[in-house]
């Protein structure tokens, strides 16, 4: 399985979907986060997201030998934005390709779900009432 | 011994980086020490140590060789 881990300020859906290309793969699924404009009926103005770096790409590296221990996958993209990002800005991207969609559609929301369990990235939010939490 | 802090922690203890006493020698007297001194952490759901890059238990020894991270609740995605 080919994997494509990355931290950064500024990620793309292109980015993922290239690279999940494969001639020998028939099911190529994406899951976007995007920044909502409230949480809990309240608005949102932004939100900073900060990690620990070397850590959260080896708790990433986890989730990647986690996937290639239970599924035939063979493209695996994990990508994640940090610092200040405002409603509809892209967050994270996991995409998966398999020969097959059920193996994708299965192996892609293991990982965003394992991913908002075990990765050291913090997000905090910044209302319109100008609450920060 | 140094440790670093992330997220809603460091905005705890209003810095990224806090010496602890030699005394301390393990992670359920490091978590010990910080609830004392910063007892806004006693608020969080939870709080992990991690040694060396990894989620460490209690038990686990620390030294000021290792790399010590303090984990509140995460929220990434």
């Amino acid at each position: 399985m080919d994997v494509l881990i990355k931290i950064k300020e500024i990620i793309t859906v292109q980015e993922a979907l290239e690279f999940i290309q494969a001639p020998e793969c028939g099911g190529e699924v994406i899951f976007a986060g995007t920044v909502r404009n409230h949480t809990k009926q309240r608005s949102v103005l932004k939100l900073f997201y900060e990690c620990y770096e070397a850590m959260a790409v080896s708790e990433m590296h986890k989730i990647a030998q986690q996937v290639q221990e239970k599924w035939p996958v063979q493209k695996l993209a994990m990508l994640h934005a940090i610092g200040d990002k405002y409603p509809g800005d892209l967050a994270v991207v996991i995409a998966v390709a398999s020969a097959h969609r059920g193996v994708a559609f299965d192996a892609c929301e293991f990982v965003i779900d394992t991913l908002k369990e075990t990765v050291p990235i913090w997000k905090k939010e910044f209302f319109a009432d100008g609450e920060i939490i | 011994m140094s440790v670093l802090l992330f997220g809603v922690a460091k905005d705890i203890a209003g810095v990224p980086v806090i010496d602890i006493p030699e005394h301390i020698t393990d992670v359920a007297a490091l978590k010990a020490w910080l609830y004392n001194s910063y007892p806004a952490l006693q608020q969080l759901k939870s709080l992990m140590i991690a040694v060396n890059r990894e989620y460490a238990g209690d038990g686990q020894l620390i030294s000021s060789d290792d790399e010590i991270a303090v984990i509140p609740p995460v929220s990434g995605g």
